[in-house]
């Protein structure tokens, strides 16, 4: 199975052309959707069967890379579409094909009726292919194939319905600012790329990595490096400051939403900073810059998430918090808690926006929660397995989120300090009161919605996904139970990926001076705190919902901050993006180019004209003045000639 | 040496059929037609044969065809290819017949003497391209002007006179400095060899030992009229008039190869026979060539006419090319010929989308559309596609081109800073602003316009001009070896020409 990991990609690239080329003709729903979710099903059994087979390989064994054909081949570049096998592919491949197939399944019954049923299929396709390439690139080139691709892939979805509004603008200027804002990010991951070909001559994972372990190379070098592909992350991964975009992501279709902008897409850019473990270590001010940044965004996304009233806008701002968690754990050097939070995220936040997507559906379209309410008789299920991920996203035990976020915080702790502890944990709470703020405004308390609008559960085509996601949410923590709980046989899921990052670990050198009883002393405090969240906004929300609306008319300020977002997009609009046209347009093209460059161009021709209608009157056909020349001429030489003698 | 007479083949066909042409009566049209595709077609399949019987392994000039012409002063008809030539002529053979093809219906009057020029430029191009002597060159560089001109100046839009006369002037102007290079050369040539020549495999010898105080004004003679072929900034204002005004196989052919002149000249001419003034020139060049992407990719931003903005595009995409050729390094020069071919191919689609379009509608004002997603999903596709090459996507072939060019700037020494590939990367982010927002003022949204309702989508014809180019945007896009190892060794010995003159004026001992 290992040796056909290549399927994994290809099987969705064909998808994406059958879908593609024959969708509009085939029209047929079930066809297209069976096909579309049938390849990432079989990618998944692939992936699965590979999963297993390297389980039962010994260590030094499991890396495997299998290479189709040469891409680059130029001077000292070389590269090719190789695709490797290893610890960390392979739990992102899962992620990606399993919780894929669930929301292309999901999507069967979202989508029908579309017009377009037949292009999401092949876009969500080629997000897959262009995913897979990202997660196992055996090299930097191809990994920004993918990179880029998911990026189009995400314009493409953001855009579907391209003639819809959307809040103050339309669909497609939220495609485009996810793809330019993305770009910003890409140009920052290329002059990282740049920086290691110049540095290690190479681009491969590979030999990279090895040299890192054996090059003397400067940590000025390894800052600017990882402080590149850093900027790449940021935009990928919707962090300050390039994390605009994500929320006007959620233009797109809702199952585009849970897979691309929450479970898959977003976290590429974890993914890569703990791909490039090594080269991070080695640059330890780095590392401290990336722990905070992703605790600022955790803390800033969360403020904002706390007084949205669109269920998707909340929970993309969840997304931006969680993300911000998955880089405070890199930053404090804790890679495979992050990757452990980037999978169970992945099942919990993929099943809130399927809920939500239900509820959407369910409620015409409707997307504010303040005109929910009480649905939980009408859609039992939904209810049920959005309470479910709300418990998990909240860190309660035993669910996944819960073993995630606290084994993020105790490393923040560790091997960080208490301050980006205490800002994890105050964050924590957060999120427990706005999930829990979402969960009772939309499915307990009273009704507040028209009488036009007929709620209703969905169909099973998209319940099952979201009892599987429910599941999933629940058990996916066990693999990572921490030390202090499983004694002996330590982390299972820390253990599988310890030898990608043992030369990251080496270098980082952290000493475990921190007794279990510390542990679990922080893991009572966390989980005391975010289920009091819970409780207070319980108590709000539904004993006593005047008292939000009086918190946000009393510090009106502060509400007004939160709500617009802190004014990020207008402050990007009034010193970048506006300027940057005016300039363009009134100096750089009407003065610069019309009257400067080219009028000297044109200037010199008039100027020619000019001389050339002066000399010309010479010429004015008048036979005696040529004959007074003439003479006059001629006496002028003779004058000469006998003056010279 | 055997000669070989495919190149000359090559030269020939076109110009066989444009006199052909005047053999049939103007009022069948289509007979017309199909004589200029069928002759553009032939001359496709020649060049497929130069392709397939070229060694890869050489860096010799092949398929030589050598005779003399102008006995008096050693001027030789001299034309034979290498690797960098081969891929120009073969993007040249390609791009003809599709632009024929694309004005099937657009060009409806004068269409005998559209075709006639149309074949009269191809044999221009290929000229250029293949000419070994420099002579001859000059030759081909000046006649290439004549039918361009009048396919602008006939079939243009409005105001077609001016661009067409400003087209000419600019070019002109800077070849006539070329022009006094040339003669100054082959004077000079005498002085070590014995004899004049305009052979350019002996100038390769011989030009090299001039003092770098000469070579910095010989630079500039040659380098002047390249510049204001590609064109490089400030050079470029002849450009957006010429392309709008164009109709769209002239706008094609003008993007598509005769931009390349420039920068083929340069990597001909320039680097190989003055190597001391080129690395003096380098830095400079390179800094013209960044204001170029840069300052390209904000005016094509802020352009309200379609046409105009792929047309400042151009500046910008070809800035990178010309920062490749003078960083100098393996990856950045195979970079830069691998995006000649990219842009001929990315631009030269978007030129032929925009023809499509404005073939219907009479506007390219982007503003006059919105929302024809609906209405012309192919169309909306297509436009898609190019785009994306234009912008970079890996995995289609300007990602190949650029990263190569980048990646190579990064390293070089020549350059020797970060700083040129941190600006020029830049234009990765630009070339989606100003493109994307193209797309989606005309493409997305909802259609305003009700004259828009009832666009008809591409026929098939139109359909039949967009596939081939797409299979090669992909096929450079993930397998680009086919292409880059056509010119691997050209690449290689016009950066060795650069940096080794000393051993080249050693072999010229030797040969004597």
């Amino acid at each position: 199975m290992r040796e056909l990991i290549y399927l994994t990609v290809l099987l969705p690239l064909a998808g994406f052309l059958i879908n593609g080329i024959f969708g509009s003709r085939i029209k047929n729903e079930k066809v297209i959707g069976t096909i579309g979710s049938g390849v990432i099903g079989i990618s998944f059994l692939i992936a699965l069967g590979a999963f297993f087979e390297t389980l039962s390989l010994p260590v030094e064994q499991r890396q495997l890379i299998v290479t189709l054909f040469t891409w680059l081949d130029v001077g000292g570049l070389n590269v090719s579409f190789s695709y490797q096998v290893d610890q960390l592919s392979l739990v992102m491949a899962l992620i990606v094909t399993g919780v894929g197939f669930v929301i292309h399944v999901y999507s069967i019954g979202y989508m029908h009726g579309d017009k377009g049923f037949w292009r999401f299929f092949a876009y969500l396709n080629l997000f897959i292919f262009a995913m897979m390439n990202l997660i196992l690139a055996d090299n930097f080139v191809l990994l920004f194939l993918g990179w880029e691709g998911v990026g189009l892939c995400s314009y493409l979805l953001i855009g579907f319905w391209y003639d819809r509004k959307f809040e103050k603008s339309t669909t497609s200027d939220a495609a485009k600012k996810a793809f330019i804002v993305n770009r910003i990010g890409d140009f920052g991951f290329l002059l990282g790329m740049f920086l290691i070909f110049l540095t290690f001559g190479s681009l491969n994972f590979n030999e990279v990595f090895s040299k890192a372990n054996t090059f003397s190379v400067s940590a000025s070098i390894y800052g600017f490096i990882t402080l590149f592909l850093f900027i790449g992350a940021t935009g990928k991964s919707a962090q300050i400051p390039l994390y605009v975009w994500l929320p006007d992501a959620m233009a797109g279709p809702t199952p585009v939403s849970a897979l691309i902008h929450a479970a898959t897409m977003v976290t590429a850019g974890v993914y890569m900073v703990a791909r490039c473990s090594v080269l991070f270590a080695s640059a330890p001010q780095i590392m401290i810059v990336v722990a905070v940044i992703g605790l600022m965004t955790a803390f800033f996304a969360a403020t904002i998430g706390i007084v949205q009233n669109d269920i998707k806008k909340v929970l993309a701002y969840s997304t931006i918090s969680q993300l911000g968690y998955m880089f405070l754990a890199m930053g404090v050097g804790a890679f495979s808690a992050g990757i452990f939070h980037v999978m169970t995220h992945a099942f919990f936040k993929a099943l809130l926006f399927l809920g939500a997507g239900s509820v959407i559906h369910a409620m015409h379209e409707e997307q504010d929660i303040q005109r929910y309410g009480g649905l939980k008789k009408y859609m039992p299920q939904t209810a049920i397995t959005f309470l479910i991920a709300a418990l998990a996203i909240s860190g309660i035990p035993p669910l996944s989120g819960f073993f995630s976020k606290d084994e993020i915080l105790w490393y923040s702790f560790a091997n960080g300090s208490f301050i980006l502890w205490l800002i994890g944990v105050i964050t924590a709470m957060m999120t427990a009161f706005y999930m829990f703020r979402l969960y009772f405004l939309t499915f307990e308390g009273k009704e507040r919605f028209g009488h036009d609008k007929h709620p209703h559960e969905s169909p099973k085509v998209m319940t099952i996904p979201l009892i599987i996601l429910a599941v999933l949410s629940v058990i996916g923590g066990f693999v990572g139970i921490p030390e202090v709980f499983s004694g002996e046989h330590g982390n299972q899921f820390h253990n599988w990926l310890a030898p990608i990052f043992k030369d990251a670990d080496r270098k980082l050198m952290h000493f475990g001076l921190h007794s279990h009883f510390e542990e679990i002393l922080l893991m009572v405090i966390s989980v005391i705190a975010a289920a009091s969240s819970i409780l207070f906004a319980r108590y709000i929300y539904l004993r006593k919902p005047e008292i939000a609306s009086r918190t946000a008319s009393r510090f009106k300020g502060l509400y007004n901050l939160l709500w617009n977002k802190y004014f990020v997009d207008e402050i990007y609009d009034a010193i970048i993006v506006n300027p940057t046209v005016t300039i363009s347009r009134n100096i750089l093209w009407k003065i610069a180019d019309n009257k400067i460059i080219d009028g000297t161009v044109n200037g010199a021709a008039k100027l020619i004209d000019v001389l050339s209608a002066t000399i010309r009157k010479i010429q004015t056909g008048v036979a005696q003045l040529y004959a007074l020349v003439m003479v006059l001429g001629i006496a002028a030489a003779l004058l000469w000639i006998i003056l010279s003698f | 040496m055997e000669n070989n007479f495919l190149i000359t083949y090559l030269i020939l066909l076109p110009l066989i059929g444009a006199f052909g042409l005047l053999f049939i009566n103007k009022e069948k049209a289509s007979a017309i037609r199909y004589t200029g595709l069928i002759f553009s077609a032939l001359t496709f399949i020649v060049s497929l044969f130069v392709y397939f019987g070229f060694d890869h392994s050489s860096s010799d000039f092949q398929f030589i065809h050598k005779f003399e012409w102008i006995t008096g002063l050693n001027i030789f008809y001299f034309v034979g290819v290498d690797g960098l030539s081969l891929l120009l002529v073969l993007l040249t053979t390609f791009l003809t017949p599709l632009t024929l093809i694309s004005s099937w219906s657009s060009i409806e009057h004068k269409i005998k003497e559209f075709t006639f020029f149309m074949l009269l430029l191809e044999t221009g191009m290929i000229g250029v391209f293949v000419s070994l002597d420099l002579f001859l060159f000059y030759i081909f560089w000046e006649a290439m002007l004549i039918p361009m001109y009048f396919i602008i100046g006939i079939w243009g839009g409005k105001e077609r006179i001016y661009a067409a006369i400003k087209f000419f002037l600019y070019t002109m102007f800077g070849s006539l400095l070329m022009l006094v290079a040339i003669v100054w050369l082959a004077v000079y040539a005498s002085g070590s060899l014995g004899y004049f020549t305009t052979d350019i495999t002996k100038l390769y010898l011989v030009a090299p030992t001039i003092t770098k105080d000469i070579q910095i004004w010989m630079f500039l003679a040659f380098g002047l009229s390249f510049a204001i072929k590609v064109p490089l900034f400030p050079l470029h204002t002849w450009l957006p008039d010429a392309h709008v005004q164009a109709p769209t196989a002239g706008s094609v052919i003008l993007a598509g190869v005769l931009l390349k002149m420039g920068t083929y000249g340069l990597l001909r001419f320039n680097l190989p026979l003055f190597p001391d003034a080129s690395l003096y020139f380098a830095p400079y060049f390179s800094v013209l060539a960044i204001i170029g992407i840069i300052y390209g990719a904000l005016v094509a931003m802020v352009q309200t006419d379609m046409k105009k903005l792929v047309a400042y595009s151009s500046v910008s995409h070809l800035g990178f090319v010309v920062l490749g050729i003078f960083a100098m390094t393996q990856e950045s020069v195979q970079g830069a010929v691998i995006q000649m071919i990219n842009h001929g191919l990315s631009t030269g689609a978007l030129f032929l989308l925009v023809g499509v379009i404005y073939e219907r509608t009479h506007t390219r004002e982007i503003a006059d559309y919105g929302g024809i997603a609906k209405l012309v999903p192919f169309f909306a596709f297509s436009l898609m596609f190019a785009s994306l090459s234009s912008i970079g996507l890996p995995g289609l072939n300007g990602f190949v081109g650029e990263f190569l060019i980048l990646l190579g700037s990064f390293k070089s020494g020549v350059l020797n800073s970060w700083w040129f590939t941190v600006f020029a990367a830049t234009g990765v982010i630009f070339a989606a602003v100003y493109l994307l927002w193209m797309y989606q003022r005309v493409v997305f949204g909802e259609v305003k316009n009700p004259s828009l309702n009832g666009l008809k989508d591409m026929n098939a014809r139109e359909i039949f001009v967009m596939i081939p180019i797409f299979i090669f945007i992909v096929w450079i896009g993930i397998y680009p070896s086919t292409f880059l190892k056509v010119s691997e060794k050209t690449s290689a010995k016009i950066i060795h020409q650069v940096f080794n003159p000393v051993q080249t004026a050693e072999k010229l001992i030797n040969n004597r």
